[in-house]
C-alpha cells in the first residue's frame, strides 16, 4: 500500500529520499526506540502511538482505514521531526550532520564574500508550525532563507534553534575562517580528528581535547572578515562609510574586549 | 551605416511623434529602413510585450530567460557617438555589432563575416557596455527603479532584512571578470543571485556604481543608517552593545518625538541626504536551548557588528575618521591598547578586492608609518561639536557631497577616503614601497 514499501526499506528512508527532505539526516532507530527521548512529545502530535509506528514500520497496513492515512502522514512526519530536532543535538547527531555538512547537502552561503561557505539548517523557534527553517552561514554568522521553495516550506522546529552553535562549540576546529577559499580538505580532516578525540575522550581520558581547543584563538577572527565597500565612480558612499566606520569600531571594541581576555 | 548621424541625445525627452519626423527628414535616402526604425522606436515606448511581429533585437535581447535584469536601452542613446566613447576599441567587428544592436540592415560589403554567432557575441558585449552606461543616466534609472517596485531583481536572501529588494550590480567595471551580483540596500552586500540562469550575465554589464547611484537617487528607497526597536525587547544585542556610553548622548534639536519607542508613524531621518526608509534592523543572535552564546567562547558571536545600527543617528558620529570612537582613544591610549587598535585598520583593506589594491597599500602604510604621531592628538581635534548635524565634521568633507557626477561609466582610481584627513606629504613616498 505505502509508496515507500518495495523500494525502501523503511518509512524513515522513504521519508529522507522524497524530494524536499534533503536537510534531514537518519535518526537511529534505537534512538527513537527509547522512549526516554520522546518525553513530551505525545502531547504535540495527535495520533502518537500510531504515528510512532509509522515511523519504526510496525504498522500492519489494515490497521487503519484509507481516510486517516493521510492525517497520520502528517502527524509521522511532524512526530519525526520534532525526534529530529532532538537527535541532531546528540553527540550521534552531530556527526551525522557534520556528514551532510562536509557534502554542502545544505546549500552554500549567497553572501558572495563568503566565497561559497556550506550553511547550516536552523529555526528560528523551536515551536512547531510558527517559522520555516533558514540556513545559518559560520562566516559571516548570519541567517539566510534556502533558495528553493521546497526546503522553504519544512518547518524550522525540525532543527531547532540550537543546533548550529552547538555544533561549532562541540567541533570549534570547524568554525570557518572569516577570509579565504573554503577549504572543505581542512573541515574534513578537522572532522575527523574532531570525532576521534571525542570518542577517544569519551573512551579513555579527556587529553586530546584541550589541545585542540587551545590552538583556537577567536579574539581577533573578526578583523579579517572581508567586507563589501559601496562605492560610486570608486568613490566612497558617504552615509554607508560612517556607518560601516561605527561598526568597525563596533567590532574593534570586542576585539579589544576579547583579547583582553585572551580567548 | 548612413543611419540619422544628427545627435538625436539632447531631444532625447520628446516624445516619440517627433523622433519620427526627425527621422524623416535626416533619413530620406532609404524608406525601408526607416519604416524597420519607425516600428522599433514605437515598441520603446510600451514594452516588448507588445504583440508586434517585428521584435527590434533590443527587446528580443531583454526578453531572452537569463536577460530579466537587463532594461532596454533607448535607440537614440546608442546612436549618440558622446555615449559610446572608448567602447569601439573593447567590442570586436564594431560596426557589425552596432548594426546587429539597432536592427539595422548590413551593408552589402559587410558580408563577409562567416558566422554570425561571432557578431551576436559582439552585440551582446556592445550592448552590456552600453547598458553600463546607460542605467547611470536619468532615464535609465527610470527604467530601472520601475524594474525594482515590481521586483525583477529580487529579495535579499537574508532573514532579517525582511525581503529588502535588491538591485543587479558587478563587481568591476570590466568586462569578462565576474557574473552579476545582487546587491542589498538594507544590509549594504552583495550576493550571487537565486537562480543560475544569471551565471551568464557579467557583472560589468550593471557597474560598480549603479546600485549606489541608484539608491543616492531614490533616497526614499534606502534603509537609514540607524535603528531603535519599536518594542524595548532585549534580544537585540544592540541593548547589550552600544548602549553604555552613547545612549547619554543629548538627543539633538528637534526630535524629542522620534525616538524613545513609540513608534513614530512617518519615519525620518534627520540627515535631509541620508536613507529615508526605516531599515530593517533586527540581527541575528545565535542562542544554544534558548541562553545567547557568549561572546567570550570560542565559537561565540564574532561578525554581529557587520549588520548593527546604532540607535539614533547622532552616534555615528561618535566615531572618528578611522573608525574608532572617541572616548576610546582616551582609555586605551596606552602602549599595548594603541597596538592592538592599529591591526584592525590594516585588516580594512580585504574590502577593496577589485581594483584599488594601491590605494589601500597607501592605507595600510600610513597606519603602518604615520599612524602612531597622529593618535597623540587630542581628540577634540577629531570630535564635531556635538550638537552640530551629521554632515559638519571637519575632516570628512570630501565625502560629504556624495554624488559625484565624474565621466559616465569611467571608473575613476580615487584614494580611498580613509587616507584623506592626512596631509598628502605622508603619502607621497610610499606607494613606491608598497609594491608587494
Amino acid at each position: 500500500m505505502y509508496t515507500y514499501r518495495g523500494i525502501h526499506s523503511s518509512w524513515i528512508s522513504w521519508f529522507l529520499s522524497s524530494k524536499g527532505n534533503e536537510y534531514f539526516c537518519e535518526v537511529e532507530e534505537d534512538y527513537i526506540l527509547d522512549r526516554f527521548n520522546l518525553t513530551g512529545l505525545n502531547t504535540e502530535v495527535s495520533n502518537y502511538s500510531q504515528a510512532l509506528d509509522l515511523i519504526t514500520d510496525q504498522l500492519a497496513d489494515d490497521d487503519i482505514q484509507d481516510e486517516l492515512r493521510g492525517a497520520l502522514d502528517v502527524q509521522a512526519r511532524l512526530l519525526y521531526g520534532l525526534i529530529h530536532a532532538r537527535w541532531i543535538v546528540t553527540a550521534r547527531g552531530l556527526a551525522k550532520m557534520l556528514e551532510k555538512y562536509k557534502r554542502s547537502d545544505f546549500g552554500r552561503c549567497p553572501r558572495v564574500l563568503c566565497q561559497s561557505q556550506p550553511l547550516l539548517p536552523v529555526g528560528l523557534t523551536d515551536v512547531p508550525y510558527e517559522k520555516s527553517v533558514k540556513l545559518y552561514c559560520g562566516r559571516c554568522e548570519d541567517l539566510y532563507s534556502p533558495k528553493s521553495s521546497r526546503h522553504g516550506s519544512i518547518d524550522g522546529a525540525y532543527f531547532g534553534t540550537t543546533f548550529p552553535h552547538l555544533l561549532f562549540l562541540v567541533y570549534p576546529n570547524l568554525i570557518p575562517p572569516k577570509s579565504g577559499p573554503v577549504d572543505m580538505t581542512q573541515v574534513s580532516s578537522g572532522t575527523t580528528t574532531g570525532s576521534d578525540g571525542k570518542r577517544r575522550k569519551r573512551d579513555e581520558a579527556q587529553e586530546p581535547t584541550p589541545e585542540v581547543i587551545g590552538e583556537i584563538n577567536t579574539a581577533s577572527v573578526a578583523l579579517k572578515a572581508e567586507r563589501y565597500k559601496p562605492k560610486i565612480f570608486g568613490f566612497q558612499v558617504h552615509e554607508i562609510a560612517k556607518l560601516h566606520r561605527w561598526q568597525e569600531a563596533v567590532r574593534d571594541r570586542q576585539v579589544a574586549r576579547l583579547e583582553e581576555l585572551d580567548i | 551605416m548612413s543611419r540619422r548621424q544628427p545627435q538625436l541625445y539632447s531631444e532625447s525627452h520628446l516624445p516619440p511623434g517627433e523622433f519620427e519626423e526627425e527621422q524623416l527628414i535626416s533619413g530620406t535616402g532609404e524608406g525601408d529602413e526607416i519604416m524597420e526604425d519607425a516600428h522599433g522606436e514605437e515598441e520603446e515606448g510600451y514594452s516588448s510585450s507588445t504583440p508586434t511581429s517585428t521584435l527590434t533585437w533590443i527587446s528580443w535581447f531583454c526578453s531572452l530567460p537569463g536577460h530579466e535584469y537587463y532594461c532596454e536601452v533607448t535607440e537614440d542613446f546608442i546612436e549618440d557617438d558622446f555615449n559610446l566613447t572608448g567602447l569601439n576599441s573593447m567590442v570586436p567587428f564594431w560596426k557589425e555589432a552596432m548594426e546587429m544592436v539597432l536592427d539595422v540592415e548590413p551593408d552589402e560589403e559587410t558580408n563577409k563575416i562567416p558566422d554570425v554567432s561571432i557578431v551576436e557575441a559582439s552585440a551582446e558585449l556592445l550592448y552590456g557596455l552600453v547598458h553600463q552606461r546607460y542605467i547611470l543616466t536619468r532615464m535609465g534609472l527610470q527604467a530601472m527603479v520601475e524594474k525594482y517596485e515590481q521586483g525583477i531583481f529580487g529579495a535579499c536572501p537574508r532573514v532579517f532584512c525582511n525581503g529588502t529588494h535588491v538591485v543587479p550590480c558587478g563587481r568591476t567595471d570590466i568586462p569578462g571578470h565576474d557574473t552579476v551580483k545582487l546587491y542589498c540596500p538594507n544590509c549594504s552586500d552583495i550576493y550571487t543571485p537565486p537562480s543560475s540562469r544569471f551565471q551568464g550575465v557579467d557583472g560589468a554589464f550593471f557597474g560598480t556604481t549603479f546600485p549606489h547611484l541608484f539608491f543616492q537617487s531614490y533616497r526614499e528607497l534606502a534603509p537609514a543608517p540607524f535603528w531603535k526597536p519599536t518594542s524595548g525587547h532585549s534580544s537585540s544585542p544592540t541593548s547589550s552593545r552600544s548602549v553604555s556610553p552613547e545612549a547619554e548622548v543629548p538627543d539633538e534639536n528637534g526630535q524629542p518625538g522620534q525616538p524613545k519607542r513609540v513608534k513614530p508613524p512617518p519615519f525620518v531621518n534627520p540627515n535631509p541626504n541620508g536613507g529615508q526608509k526605516r531599515p530593517a534592523g533586527r540581527v541575528y543572535q545565535p542562542k544554544i536551548y534558548g541562553f545567547r552564546v557568549s561572546e567570550q567562547a570560542k565559537s561565540g558571536p564574532r561578525m554581529l557588528w557587520m549588520r548593527l545600527r546604532p540607535q539614533d543617528p547622532e552616534e555615528l558620529d561618535m566615531v572618528d575618521w578611522r573608525g574608532r570612537f572617541y572616548d576610546d582613544e582616551d582609555d586605551e591610549y596606552d602602549h599595548e591598547d594603541g597596538a592592538e587598535e592599529d591591526r584592525p585598520m590594516e585588516d580594512f583593506d580585504p574590502d577593496g578586492h577589485d581594483d584599488d589594491d594601491e590605494e589601500e597599500e597607501e592605507e595600510e602604510e600610513e597606519e603602518a608609518h604615520g599612524g602612531y604621531p597622529p593618535q597623540g592628538r587630542t581628540r577634540a581635534d577629531f570630535r564635531p561639536p556635538s550638537q552640530s548635524p551629521p554632515s559638519s565634521a571637519p575632516p570628512r568633507t570630501p565625502r560629504d557631497s556624495p554624488v559625484v557626477q565624474a565621466a559616465l561609466g569611467s571608473k575613476l582610481t580615487v584614494r580611498g577616503a580613509e587616507g584623506k584627513g592626512k596631509a598628502p606629504g605622508i603619502l607621497r613616498p610610499i606607494p613606491a614601497t608598497a609594491a608587494t
